[in-house]
């Protein structure tokens, strides 16, 4: 299962760098599909279906909206030339991924075997997830009753998020 | 933004509410099989995306479409708010409490309150879809050439 993740995730990295460089904004959308896509194949392997399902909805649904857009308004993308603000956030970037990357080599060598984790956390939620909240569907049992309060954030950012959209785009007002 | 062929509209009108009907079951299943509110309201705005995206959008008045969305938005997550404080009233004074009972693990109706904060966030989450989609199709129609 390792290889087949390993090929799908370099699948999904030469689909993001074919994204950074097409020359057509459609097939650039198109290419960050599969990283999406790539994506809900992982989690299916990983047996997350929770987690595919809504990857898989909601890619589709931003893909869609991208096309439309795409569609809308222009299909070339607009070159400028780079300027000194560019270069300094260009060698911002690499400092930082350097950076990141030499800690992150330090942090992995102490993580357990892949696919082996053993936190003490998720065994007493599948230990007494079932006869505490009652529900066959233990990601639900954690998602609504364990951790509430994220749910409860997560639904209120929707809720701004769509009241910032209707704020920006109704200039006009409703009549 | 104009309608697609009759082709796609016809197809629509048969797909669109299997896609609906699908969402609702993911919602009311959510306590049992993989999904969930969250997935099954973007499922069921989906279907509403695909009848305006195949119809055009001269074909609805869509800006009565999204004042209704944006209030069911707004009562969606005030009723979830009250059903979290409704653990406060009932049994012990927790936020988040599941104070109804909880019945057979595996029926359809169990989990005490879980079905019914699923279906809340469900019908919150597909209309907060909508409305941004609402909103961003109107702008269009709104702006000046």
């Amino acid at each position: 299962m390792e290889i087949a993740i390993s090929i799908i995730t370099g699948l999904m990295i030469l689909g993001a760098l074919y994204a950074i460089h097409a020359k057509d904004l459609l097939s650039a959308v198109i290419a960050c599909g599969i990283v999406g896509y790539g994506l809900v194949i992982c989690f299916l392997l990983l047996k997350a279906p929770d987690l595919a399902i809504v990857q898989i909805v909601v890619e589709t649904i931003s893909l869609i909206i991208m096309v439309a857009v795409v569609l809308d308004s222009s299909r070339e993308e607009l070159f400028s030339k780079p300027d000194t603000q560019g270069y300094v956030s260009a060698i911002t970037a690499v400092l930082l991924i350097v950076v990141l990357f030499y800690f992150f080599r330090i942090a992995a060598g102490s993580l357990d075997v892949f696919g082996n984790s053993t936190l003490r956390m998720a065994e007493h939620y599948i230990e007494g997830a079932a006869a505490k909240t009652g529900s066959a569907n233990l990601v639900t049992g954690v998602v609504f009753d364990f951790r509430g309060y994220d749910t409860l954030g997560e639904a209120t950012v929707l809720v701004t998020a769509v009241l910032g959209v209707l704020t920006i785009l109704r200039i006009k007002g409703k009549k | 933004m104009k309608g697609m062929t009759i082709i796609v509209k016809k197809t629509v009108q048969l797909i669109s509410g299997l896609i609906f009907l699908y969402g609702i079951y993911v919602i009311i299943h959510g306590h049992l099989t993989p999904g969930g509110g969250f997935a099954g309201g973007v499922i069921i705005a989906g279907a509403f995306i695909l009848q305006i995206l195949a119809a055009g959008s001269d074909f609805m008045k869509l800006t009565k479409e999204e004042l209704g969305s944006t209030m069911y938005e707004n009562l969606a997550i005030f009723v979830v708010v009250f059903l979290a404080l409704s653990g406060m009233l009932f049994g012990a004074k927790v936020f988040f409490f599941n104070w109804l009972p909880k019945g057979t693990v595996g029926e359809l109706v169990s989990a005490g309150i879980l079905p019914l904060y699923n279906i809340f966030v469900g019908i919150e989450v597909a209309a907060s879809i909508l409305t941004i989609f609402l909103a961003l199709v109107i702008f269009k129609e709104e702006m000046p050439e």
